[in-house]
């Protein structure tokens, strides 16, 4: 995985409902649940595919199964969680788009950070060097990374699009900065994010639910209509 | 302590005698009574009842969870799990562990006199089964004055009256640990029992089941039957590793003397087993373990065995080189908490020390275990 967006633990921090059941998917060693328990008295729970993570998890006293996300979402009942986090790993899974459906099926809402193949970086190690980037945070080379199924922020809001999936919010990070709030659809963004955040939820057309947040605590907005920026 | 019960009980457990008008109900129709369940208790019940554990042993266990055995004179056979220090301190917890209905350690079993005759049951005991097992549990929890338990633990066998305790009675669960067991048993399971009951069986001295009368044991069947399961709850690789193709002496013996180490193993353990157990005991518990099948009463789907079980908090631990209950089991059982909305944590614990693992020095074990009760424990309040 990258090495960027242990960032985005703060965001997600700031976005998540006091006491909600949060479930993370690829949760490694805790650290996130354990922010979760304790900074939001959240009802969290981990799945994870590693058995040191699993047994360094159940050494904290957090909640996890040992499980593959490409295959064990299908067994949570539909919405069991108020949250689905799934952390800087979309991009690493077999199915990316059966997971991202999978996680607003058992969720009503997730959490999903990636990092941006769009980005200046990344584009001009292509054209410039000819060979696969490495950048910070995609550091491993080509035959070692776990990132098999890169994406752009313009792929990801297709991908959205195409599963019916509203994006609440949307923040770019890198690291050692703060977050920022951006518009995706903007084609600058695509340009500018080291790696983004979205919150998304899978709602019929309307307006936001009453009283919900986004990243930084403002209302959330009606729906964007991302389609005008293509 | 509830009406009508005697009991000789020391302060560390005792022998608890449900009288005739308190018979155990059993799934076969049946009715069993007297009852009586012998069990050890560890530790002190807390001033508001919090702490209880019970402790669920295995096919061939008892209740001397963590005291030496009245028989083999051998440390208790938990005695990584439970005692000063361990995941399951008896400063922290009351720990109970009961022999199950059927054994042969104390409890009502074939071997008890039947009431009826005045000699021992033999055959004419009734057939048995996990939830039998676990409501006998239950009401000596009742007659302990324990409404709720802070956990219940167990392993194999243990594993499953644990999910049996989650399906049967949620209510009086806090937490459920359940180790190396299975859902259900499989064709193979059933297989490997079946080989061991035709072996007690086929020794003349069994005398269908009768041989208490005449002053007899089954000796011989029933180590062939232990020798048997007990290549099962080891893995290849350790069976490798520890004796290879090591010989007894220097050279064969041209002969069927024990030449290889490993038979001589083997022939011990057989030979030490019916010192110490029954094996009218061994042919009910193992038909008890190949009646199990939890989904069975929910039209096959193991969710519905859980669905009263949303508030109980479960781990679900199992070893990779454990091939009698391999970890796909525990993964059937994971599944199954997730559709009913339990919420679960699950371990697969690498080694190759096969099924019993579980009670063997394994640091993942104990490390999941002290975690998952110090998180149960502080959201239960118990110091």
């Amino acid at each position: 995985m990258s090495a960027v967006l242990r960032e985005d633990f703060k965001e997600i921090l700031r976005l998540v409902r006091p006491s909600a059941r949060v479930l993370d998917v690829g949760c490694g060693e805790g650290e996130l649940l354990e922010l979760l328990v304790r900074e939001k008295a959240c009802d969290a729970q981990g799945l994870e595919i590693s058995p040191a993570g699993v047994s360094a998890c159940l050494a904290r006293g957090l909640a996890v199964v040992q499980g593959d996300a490409d295959h064990d979402l299908d067994h949570f009942p539909s919405r069991c969680f108020d949250y689905a986090v799934l952390s800087d790993t979309l991009q690493a899974m077999r199915d990316p788009k059966h997971v991202l459906s999978e996680l607003l099926r058992i969720a009503d809402q997730a959490v999903v950070s990636l990092p941006n193949f769009g980005h200046w970086r990344v584009r001009w190690a292509l054209v410039t060097g000819g060979r696969m980037p490495e950048t910070k945070a995609l550091p491993e080379p080509w035959w070692s990374t776990p990132n098999i199924h890169l994406c752009t922020l313009r792929d990801f809001t297709a991908l959205c699009d195409e599963l019916g999936l509203r994006i609440d919010a949307c923040a770019s990070l890198a690291e050692g900065k703060p977050a920022r709030a951006i518009d995706p659809a903007r084609p600058i963004e695509n340009w500018r994010a080291e790696s983004a955040l979205f919150l998304l939820s899978r709602r019929p057309e309307g307006g936001p639910v009453e009283g919900q947040r986004d990243l930084f605590g403002d209302p959330v907005r009606a729906p964007q209509r991302r389609g005008a920026a293509r | 302590m509830a009406d009508g019960i005697t009991s000789e009980t020391a302060s560390d457990g005792g022998t608890h005698r449900f009288p005739a008008n308190k018979p155990l109900r059993l799934d076969s129709g049946a009715t069993l009574a007297p009852l009586e369940i012998a069990y050890k208790t560890y530790g002190r019940l807390n001033a508001d009842k919090s702490n209880a554990v019970l402790v669920c042993h295995a096919l061939t266990g008892d209740q001397h969870v963590a005291s030496t055995h009245p028989i083999t004179g051998k440390p208790g056979w938990w005695n990584t799990v439970v005692g000063e220090g361990l995941p399951l301190d008896p400063e922290r917890y009351f720990i109970i562990c009961a022999n199950v209905v059927g054994g042969c350690m104390g409890s009502t079993g074939p071997s008890s006199i039947n009431p009826k005759t005045g000699e021992p049951y033999g055959l004419a005991f009734p057939m048995i089964t996990i939830a039998d097992m676990v409501r006998a549990q239950a009401m000596l929890i009742e007659a302990l004055g324990i409404e709720t338990l802070f956990a219940v633990v167990g392993g194999s066998m243990g594993g499953m009256q644990v999910l049996q305790w989650a399906a049967d009675y949620p209510e009086k669960l806090f937490s459920a640990i359940c180790i190396a067991a299975a859902p259900r048993h499989s064709a193979q399971n059933i297989a490997f029992h079946e080989v061991g009951r035709q072996a007690i069986m086929a020794d003349p001295d069994w005398r269908g089941g009768a041989y208490e009368l005449q002053g007899l044991r089954p000796e011989k069947g029933l180590a062939v039957a232990r020798m048997a399961a007990h290549i099962t709850y080891l893995s290849e690789q350790a069976l490798q590793r520890k004796f290879g193709r090591e010989l007894q002496r220097n050279g064969l013996s041209w002969g069927f003397d024990a030449d290889f180490q490993v038979e001589s193993y083997l022939r011990h353990q057989g030979t030490s087993f019916v010192d110490r157990f029954d094996a009218n005991s061994y042919l009910y518990i193992t038909r008890a373990l190949d009646y199990f099948d939890l989904a069975a009463k929910h039209d096959g789907i193991l969710a519905g065995a859980f669905r009263g079980a949303r508030k109980v908090r479960f781990c679900v631990l199992s070893f990779s080189s454990d091939w009698l209950y391999p970890t796909a089991e525990s993964r059937d059982i994971v599944r199954a908490l997730f559709a009913a909305g339990c919420p679960a944590s699950s371990l697969e614990i690498k080694t190759d020390k096969g099924h019993d693992a579980f009670f063997l020095d394994e640091p993942l074990l104990d490390s999941a275990l002290r975690g998952f009760l110090a998180s149960a424990a502080q959201a239960r309040g118990v110091a």
